[in-house]
């Protein structure tokens, strides 16, 4: 299984997740994919230097299954987290910050 | 309406300047997160699926238009254009920024609104019936009792790290709209044999993963006793609830343990030692805080009774609205109108700035200014001209905001559930959504009637689901979403929980199922008899048999 990190950016609380080079980006299709288990520590460690430094909260890792260049979280859970709320969503004045 | 004096002021915006002290030193990184969580939570600021959500108290449920708009700006500036009221009368916005917090809540501040107390193990927002004040069958107002109670509890050193948190509820009707059995503490007004007023107490009352109706701790107490009585209660709860097991630390648990005789033995001995030598309220303070909750200045009129039935007559809809969401007033002329949130593929509770702002307006031309947001996610004006009902009906209905089905089928409580909240295993939202899209004939939900449909995406409870006459549960089996039902709930002053109908059901099987407990209930029913009594004068039975016979329990989990 393919796995991805999400957080919570500390300065708005938005989800995000963690980038190629370690940076962090808003949507889940701009993020890193990580193919195996040491890989994915790897970054889940430097994730939670990113709490030492007070940039991110609650880093942790989800599986995902990848379609093309999109990535669809398991569960309705991330799913969620990663696309917003599954109901509607044209109550939204300002989308400004939407994600997927 | 109360109004905060210099002291209300300067405590408040003190709280504000202190709390962006604590974010700016957040930001910095001189405090963690687990030092700042309780810091961000005692202000109502939580960290959820997507963001920061703030929770903002309205007091026993009451506001006036400058406080709405005020909630309208804070939703077009520091979120996403909407809100959602919840079961604790109150407000909370979904992608709120922490760095912005310290200016939304200095705004909310001017408004005389706050986040304090709104999450944490201290005393909750304190709440009440919303129609507290205008109804003829209450026998004093509980928003005197309530505001005292609120100041008390305020960042009170001694309660500010109980257990667990603490939610207290008041009613002065014998009536229960504010569901008082289902709270830490409930205070229900009554006379005693003397005819003099006084409370009923409950405590140990809740819902949660272990739901418990309270029970009487103390069959009548006066008013000028009333904090010292609520103090003991605390206190002996803090000095016996547990701290090691976060779901054994509501008061319901050491009551339950103790036993209620126990308790109360511990609580009035308590009682007794510092009603002699400490406090009682004086009557000067209670004719003050009394003083502000005075009635306004209403016209002499006439009942528009003539009118009212020729207009009824023309138009089914407005006929309809007004047997639905139009409560009598105890003063002649005047009426009670209720705003359900929970029109058709609405979420329930939820507004957008625009209509807040429009609902504002509408407050300020109706209602003298003055509002309500109830335990069942509506909201309330509670002083409307018999005479300008028609036309107020008319500006309410583009609003969304005139759906006719308060106490009906679709009125359903719902919390926000998955699609929000971090602690729920399923969504709420868009069962009530299935719920409303199934049951869209409005002449069968009048004749259904009364009955409440609770749902929550957690055993949490927050969509109070123990106490829906149906009340819907929703569970996470192995990854997808299930609901479990319960039959017979309610939160009134006779209130009961809700007992299970069997297996839970995948979503799409909901609507089909309720659809199957009304059919049998209206078969089955004598006369005018609610669905709540027909359940408990025939049991479960046949219920279960409609739904397990009406839908494929080959996919039932």
């Amino acid at each position: 299984m393919s796995q991805m990190i999400i957080a919570n950016r500390l300065i708005d609380g938005l989800v995000i997740y963690m980038g190629p080079k370690g940076e962090w980006v808003g949507s889940i299709n701009e993020g890193a994919v990580f193919e195996g288990e040491q890989d994915a520590q790897h970054w889940l460690a430097v994730a939670q230097q990113e709490v030492e430094d007070s940039v991110v909260v609650d880093p942790y890792l989800i599986d995902i299954d990848t379609e093309g260049d999109r990535r669809l979280p398991a569960g309705a859970r991330e799913t969620i987290r990663a696309f917003g709320p599954s109901v509607r969503t044209d109550l939204l004045e300002n989308t400004e910050g939407s994600r997927g | 309406m109360y109004r905060y004096d210099e002291f209300d002021h300067k405590l408040v915006q003190e709280r504000v300047q202190q709390f962006r002290r604590q974010v700016k030193r957040r930001l910095s990184g001189e405090l963690t997160e687990d030092q700042f969580k309780p810091l961000r939570l005692m202000n109502g600021l939580y960290l959820q699926l997507h963001a920061y959500m703030l929770r903002v108290n309205v007091p026993y449920g009451a506001m006036t238009s400058r406080q709405m708009r005020k909630f309208a700006h804070v939703a077009r500036t520091y979120d996403r254009g909407f809100g959602h009221f919840t079961t604790r009368q109150n407000i909370q916005y979904n992608w709120i920024k922490l760095e912005e917090t310290p200016d939304l809540l200095a705004e909310l501040a001017e408004v005389e609104v706050t986040g304090i107390q709104s999450s944490g193990n201290c005393v909750r927002n304190i709440t009440s019936d919303h129609y507290a004040g205008r109804i003829k069958d209450e026998l004093a107002d509980p928003r005197v009792y309530c505001e005292l109670l609120r100041q008390y509890t305020l960042l009170h050193p001694e309660f500010s790290f109980l257990p667990r948190k603490f939610k207290i509820a008041v009613t002065g009707s014998p009536k229960d709209r504010a569901a008082v059995a289902l709270h830490d503490i409930g205070l229900r007004m009554h006379l005693n044999d003397s005819g003099e007023l006084g409370f009923e107490v409950l405590v140990g009352g809740g819902q949660g993963r272990t739901p418990v109706i309270a029970k009487t701790i103390r069959e009548w107490l006066s008013p000028e006793h009333l904090m010292a009585y609520v103090e003991a209660i605390l206190r002996v709860y803090n000095l016996n609830g547990r701290r090691d097991n976060i779901h054994k630390a509501r008061i319901k648990i050491i009551v339950n343990q103790l036993g209620i005789d126990r308790y109360r033995e511990l609580v009035d001995q308590e009682f007794d030692r510092i009603k002699r030598n400490v406090r009682g309220i004086p009557e000067a303070e209670i004719q003050r805080i009394k003083a502000y909750f005075s009635p306004p200045k209403y016209e002499e009129l006439l009942d528009f009774t003539d009118e009212l039935s020729t207009l009824r007559l023309a138009d089914k809809a407005f006929d309809l609205w007004m047997s639905s969401n139009v409560a009598e007033h105890k003063i002649r002329g005047y009426a009670i109108v209720n705003l359900t949130l929970k029109a058709p593929d609405r979420v329930p509770g939820d507004i957008t700035a625009t209509a807040m702002d429009a609902v504002a307006d509408l407050a300020d031309e109706y209602s003298l200014g003055e509002m309500r947001v109830n335990h069942r996610q509506n909201l309330v004006f509670v002083d409307v001209k018999q005479v300008d009902l028609h036309s107020l009906w008319q500006k309410l209905g583009p609003l969304e905001l005139a759906t006719p089905n308060l106490g009906q089928l679709t009125d359903m409580i719902t919390c926000p559930g998955l699609d929000y909240c971090n602690l729920a295993n399923a969504r709420s939202i868009p069962v009530a959504q299935d719920i409303n899209r199934h049951f869209v004939d409005i002449d069968r939900l009048v004749a259904i009637g009364d009955f409440t449909v609770n749902i929550s995406g957690c055993m949490n409870a927050c969509g109070h689901h123990h106490v829906g006459n149906v009340g819907i549960l929703g569970v996470d089996k192995h990854g997808t979403e299930f609901f479990q039902l319960t039959l017979g709930g309610s939160s009134d002053e006779g209130a009961s929980l809700g007992n299970r109908l069997g297996r839970a059901l995948p979503q799409e099987e909901v609507p089909a199922a309720i659809e199957a407990i009304v059919d049998t209930y209206m078969d089955i029913r004598e006369d005018d008899e609610r669905f709540l009594d027909t359940y408990r004068r025939i049991g479960m039975t046949p219920f279960k048999e409609a739904v397990y016979g009406s839908v494929d329990t080959k996919v039932v989990a």
